[in-house]
């Protein structure tokens, strides 16, 4: 069978159900005008054609399935638009932004963690948080560079008993910290149980106006010159990498009646400075969890070397 | 959370001499909001640097208001840095600081015409922090490091054009080819300055192992 042959058949498959009266030589005939005659590359014909069927179906991309999702692991996703079954456990579920949205929320599995969206008209059964289970038919997508994954519906959800270890996503970062984002310093949180929330003008967002308890922290840009990562040091990391105590920033923002002093301490203490750090990654931040100031000698002969024999 | 942090510009890491050829600017997109970059002759877009030298003199240069102009230098060149009161803090370590003194610089390219119809680049700092040696040799390494990697892309691309029927995989690179357009500098320049650069880390380093003060002259 031809390569096109293969295709067109793929493609009939997946609207079976949709397109009663489209023949697989219908499909067939439009791939080969693409391809023999634009000169259109076989995927991107593919794509074209699908996308034919899919207006003349009235349906989205998600709504119809590749017909051959494969199991893969969450490590596994580097593409978008690929079909593939995931185990995973439910981790964290946030709140949706958007009606469109029935649930969001972050899976892990050993090899990693990926954020994940169900859609409402999908009419989907609920995922719970903890709970591990077996999803068929999921779509990856990509974000600037971030992967997640869709659940669709196509997608058959299993609840399954047992539990699933979760590995990080550890990353490494060597560069210069170019940057403190607003919210970093002495900050308040809501003192309500189980909000950790950032008091913003003494609210916060979900129980209102109150008193709030310090806490320390700087949200930064470490930058290696290909990419920029968000940094996070939590309590901890902050002290570490600044040698300030939580009690002197308290002092210092009492004896300046501003809190925002001990914000602009630390930036001058660390912005334009070279660091290691390693630590694991949470969506688009990294957890400061292991901290080194680059400050030793480098070694340039190696360079000189390559520069010289270029 | 703005859009801006979504999508945040990587630092370039460039020397000097790169820096002021880097003269033609553009956007992505029609937006009035889309990000300037400046294009750099080997074959990048640059929205945000990170730089470190030896700031050797300040000057304010304004006439109502501050605007301090910063002269850093790098082994290839003079970044010239402006800032004024849209920049109170980087200007403030300008109005501040004794040259000569190692800084870092994260900030902006910006272009403007002169008289004569020469473009000359400027730094916009968004901040300006006082270093040390070390920030500023590994800063040299990384620049260099950074820089090569781009030559090493934009003469794969060039090979590529030149035998396009040798079936090279090479990939496209849309800004090696809008660096060949806009400039008339070749980018075995370049390649030189960053061998000066890395000599100049040497030198140091052989003057410093010397036991004899007077080597070093």
């Amino acid at each position: 069978m031809s390569d096109v042959r293969q295709h067109a058949d793929d493609i009939h498959e997946q609207f079976s159900d949709h397109l009663e009266d489209v023949s697989v030589e219908d499909v067939e005939e439009r791939l080969t005008t693409l391809v023999d005659e634009y000169k259109v590359p076989i995927d991107e014909a593919r794509r074209s054609v699908t996308n034919h069927y899919l207006e003349e179906a009235g349906l989205e991309r998600e709504d119809i399935s590749s017909g051959d999702s494969e199991k893969a692991n969450v490590e596994d996703v580097d593409e978008p638009e690929e079909w593939i079954d995931l185990t995973a456990k439910v981790i964290e579920l946030w709140d949706p932004r958007s009606d469109s949205v029935a649930q969001v929320g972050l899976l892990g599995d050993p090899t990693g963690t990926i954020k994940f969206t169900k859609w409402a008209k999908s009419d989907l059964p609920a995922l719970e948080e903890g709970g591990v289970y077996e999803l068929r038919n999921v779509v990856t997508d990509e974000y600037q560079g971030r992967y997640s994954v869709k659940l669709n519906s196509t997608t058959v959800i299993e609840e399954l008993d047992d539990d699933l270890e979760v590995g990080n996503d550890t990353s490494e970062i060597e560069g210069a910290l170019v940057d403190m984002q607003s919210g970093s310093g002495l900050i308040k949180r809501c003192p309500e149980e189980d909000c950790t929330r950032v008091l913003q003008n003494g609210r916060c967002n979900e129980h209102g106006e109150g008193e709030g308890e310090f806490d320390l922290r700087i949200k930064a840009v470490v930058d290696d010159g290909i990419d920029a990562h968000e940094v996070i040091f939590d309590k901890d990391a902050t002290e570490d990498l600044t040698g300030l105590s939580l009690e002197e920033a308290k002092d210092m923002a009492m004896d300046a009646l501003d809190t925002t002093v001990v914000a602009d301490e630390i930036r001058d203490d660390i912005v334009g400075t070279y660091y290691r750090i390693e630590g694991p990654t949470f969506g688009r931040y990294v957890l400061a969890d292991d901290v080194e100031e680059l400050d030793g000698l480098v070694d340039a002969e190696e360079l000189l070397i390559k520069a010289r024999s270029m | 959370m703005s859009q801006s942090e979504l999508t945040r510009e990587v630092a370039r890491r460039v020397f000097a001499s790169e820096f002021n050829d880097s003269t033609y600017t553009f956007k992505e997109s029609d937006d009035e909001r889309a990000p300037n970059y400046a294009l750099l002759p080997t074959g990048d877009r640059a929205n945000r640097v990170f730089v470190v030298g030896t700031l050797t003199e300040t000057e304010d240069v304004g006439d109502e208001s501050e605007y301090w102009r910063g002269r850093v230098v790098d082994p290839t060149g003079t970044f010239f840095v402006y800032a004024g009161q849209y920049q109170p803090e980087a200007a403030s370590v300008l109005r501040d600081t004794e040259p000569p003194a190692y800084v870092s610089i994260v900030g902006k390219p910006r272009t403007y015409e002169t008289d004569d119809g020469t473009v000359n680049v400027s730094l916009r700092p968004e901040s300006i922090s006082i270093v040390d040696d070390a920030t500023r040799d590994r800063w040299v390494v990384e620049a260099a490091e950074l820089t090569l990697d781009r030559i090493e892309a934009f003469e794969e691309w060039e090979a590529e054009q030149e035998a396009p029927e040798s079936g090279s995989t090479a990939p496209t690179n849309e800004y090696a080819e809008m660096a060949r357009e806009r400039y008339d500098s070749p980018v075995v320049n370049y390649r030189n300055d960053v061998i000066q650069a890395l000599e100049s880390l040497e030198t140091v380093e052989e003057e410093e192992q010397a036991d004899d003060p007077e080597a070093t002259i």
